[in-house]
């Protein structure tokens, strides 16, 4: 939108285009084995394909500290974390008995296509077409610099930022009182 | 052609996309039949939510660090959900010994 067409070099173009459309198809392909394979460890790869994908879309989207930290956060603790569950707990998805001897179960998968469907169709022609005015922040201005965002990390939102801290330690407080809770009764 | 080539500098691709991984979500939470795997899917709608404050930051926010700073603290809120719901999923397979919704149908009392 802002910055000049990449001139250095005479196929940069299509080589950040492809780079661009691997991004978007590692994206789609990722969210569509999350949510439609039965095998939960091959919906947590898909989950982690999909971060992966997002990360490259957020370097795009001018944010190459998000991206390190999508790759950081989704691949490295979210998905990993997940896989201890799985571990711990049973790994596929079985039918219930009363399909046992019957065609697999149609008519919920079109509901649930149905309904996704219609949200997909309805947020993304909403996105499309409402008219959005603002001229984007030149990708070359200071604000767009990491120190940006700790400054603004330690002075506006400050009280957000030990909010979240806050909130963490309290999590993994009580996932260890859950998780332990119940475990001495046998 | 050259518009093609410029794909990635239009808001309209990436909110699109956000839609798509939002639609993936909301489908995965109402067909998988195990906690972990509506997780999964739950994951899928934080990061949609993520990727759209993302593009409309890159292409009409006044101030580019508002929308990184939220997309950062929705990656620590999922990491906390996360955290909590194994934990809660783990509890539940102790004493049930499954993970599917549809047997958790006890009340305590």
């Amino acid at each position: 939108m802002n910055f000049p067409a990449t001139t250095a070099f005479p196929f940069a173009d299509y080589l950040v285009a492809a780079i661009f459309l691997f991004f978007v198809a590692a994206t789609v392909g990722g969210a569509l084995i999350a949510a439609l394979s039965t095998r939960i460890i091959r919906g947590v790869s898909g989950l982690a394909l999909c971060c992966i994908g997002l990360a490259g879309l957020y370097y795009f989207l001018n944010s190459p500290f998000l991206a390190l930290m999508e790759i950081l956060i989704y691949v490295g603790a979210i998905c990993v974390t997940i896989i201890f569950g799985v571990m711990l707990s049973e790994t596929d998805e079985v039918l219930p008995e009363r399909f046992k001897h019957k065609p697999y179960p149609i008519f919920g998968f079109l509901i649930g296509a149905a309904v996704a469907g219609a949200v997909f169709l309805g947020v993304s022609q909403l996105g499309h077409e409402l008219p959005w005015l603002n001229p984007a922040i030149p990708v070359t201005a200071d604000s767009w610099k990491v120190a940006a965002i700790g400054n603004a990390l330690l002075t506006t939102y400050s009280l957000a930022f030990e909010l979240i801290s806050l909130v963490l330690l309290v999590a993994i407080l009580g996932a260890l009182a859950i998780a332990r809770g119940g475990r001495e009764k046998k | 052609m050259n518009h093609l080539l410029q794909l990635h500098q239009h808001a309209g691709v990436y909110l699109v996309l956000a839609a798509f991984l939002l639609a993936a979500g909301i489908f995965g939470l109402i067909r998988r039949r195990t906690l972990i795997g509506m997780l999964i899917a739950g994951e899928l709608i934080f990061s949609s939510a993520a990727l759209n404050f993302m593009a409309l930051n890159r292409f009409t926010a006044p101030d580019p660090t508002v929308g990184q700073i939220f997309v950062l603290f929705i990656m620590g809120l999922a990491a906390a959900e996360v955290a909590i719901a194994l934990s809660i999923i783990i509890a539940v397979y102790r004493n049930y010994r499954s993970i599917q919704p549809r047997g958790l149908s006890d009340l305590k009392g």
